[in-house]
């Protein structure tokens, strides 16, 4: 029988498996941004879990709109990625930084 | 049935996760991430949640893991020296990723071990019975959440404008730096010439 706890402890382990790619990493900004898609995908398969166990149709929704913001920052960030590449010629994320922040 | 269905989606899903951060090459970890995005619409397939899988899988691997494709083809990079601080950085990303899992898991035990009372839902938002999955979430789009969709809407759009200008570049002159126009409207009044004084006689201005 698959219980909702099968669903929070799959999701869970994607989600730690995200932050494990930002951490190992660190240099290569695209596999980044594609961990935090894995982290975004992770929460909304929680919201989907719960909102099948609750029978409440509002997690779905939520989920969809993370699925937007996700599907808009993806753009933007690849967006700024590709006109970095193109004025400066790198992307290695020690590089950047022209703003010393 | 259902039990072989969600440990295969399960499992696959982890496996291509993982193999999206372990991969030597960017273009290998898209296809992961595409495989992982398929195998999580498959788990929310079998909990009923069909428009979401089908979004999934059209937007995901249809726009989102193309984008990634092009850009990590369209920029030449050197990916081997990228993976140089992948050992140095290890340590610290596992520990911090097995204090993590640590914690979640601790959670869900605690959850098991008897939930915290937050009260009842009043049921005012159980889904409508007798309907698809996409009717309901349909209804409850357009009519419960109206604005909030519109302003996903909006959020897109900005998105696009703002993908647009960042990488568009204006149209470059086939003639180079020559404007012809400005050459036609020069003035010899106006213009600049060379003279060759000699010495001790000045120039007439």
């Amino acid at each position: 029988m698959i219980g909702i706890e099968h669903y929070v402890v799959v999701s869970s382990i994607l989600f730690v498996l995200g932050v494990l790619g930002i951490f190992l990493n660190r240099k290569n900004i695209i596999i980044i941004l594609m961990a935090i898609e894995l982290i975004l995908l992770s929460v909304n398969l929680n919201l989907v879990a719960f909102s099948a166990y609750l029978g409440d149709l509002t997690g779905q929704v939520f989920a969809m709109f993370v699925l937007t913001v996700a599907a808009a920052e993806a753009a933007i960030g690849l967006a700024i990625l590709v006109v970095y590449f193109r004025s400066r010629g790198t992307i290695a994320v020690d590089d950047v930084n022209r703003m010393k922040g | 049935m259902t039990v072989f269905a969600f440990y295969l989606f399960a499992a696959l899903m982890i496996a291509s996760g993982a193999l999206t951060i372990f991969a030597r090459n960017p273009v290998h970890s898209v296809l992961w991430l595409i495989l992982a995005f398929f195998n999580a619409a498959g788990l929310m397939v079998i909990v009923g949640a069909e428009f979401l899988a089908m979004l999934l899988v059209v937007v995901y691997v249809g726009a989102v893991a193309v984008l990634f494709l092009f850009v990590v083809m369209m920029l030449n990079i050197d990916f081997a020296e990228m993976r140089a601080g992948f050992m140095k950085n290890a340590p610290l990303g596992v520990a911090i990723a097995v204090i993590l899992l640590a914690e979640l898991v601790l959670g869900v035990g605690a959850y098991r071990a008897g939930a915290l009372d937050l009260g009842t839902p009043d049921g005012s938002a159980a889904p409508l019975v007798g309907e698809s999955n996409i009717e309901s979430l349909g209804a409850l789009l357009y009519g419960n959440y109206l604005f909030l969709f519109e302003s996903a809407g909006i959020i897109l759009l900005v998105a696009m404008i703002g993908a647009i200008v960042l990488t568009h570049r204006a149209p470059t002159n086939p003639r180079g730096h020559q404007n012809i126009a400005k050459q036609n409207a020069r003035n010899p009044k106006e213009a600049t010439n060379n003279v060759s004084p000699e010495v001790g006689k000045g120039v007439e201005l």
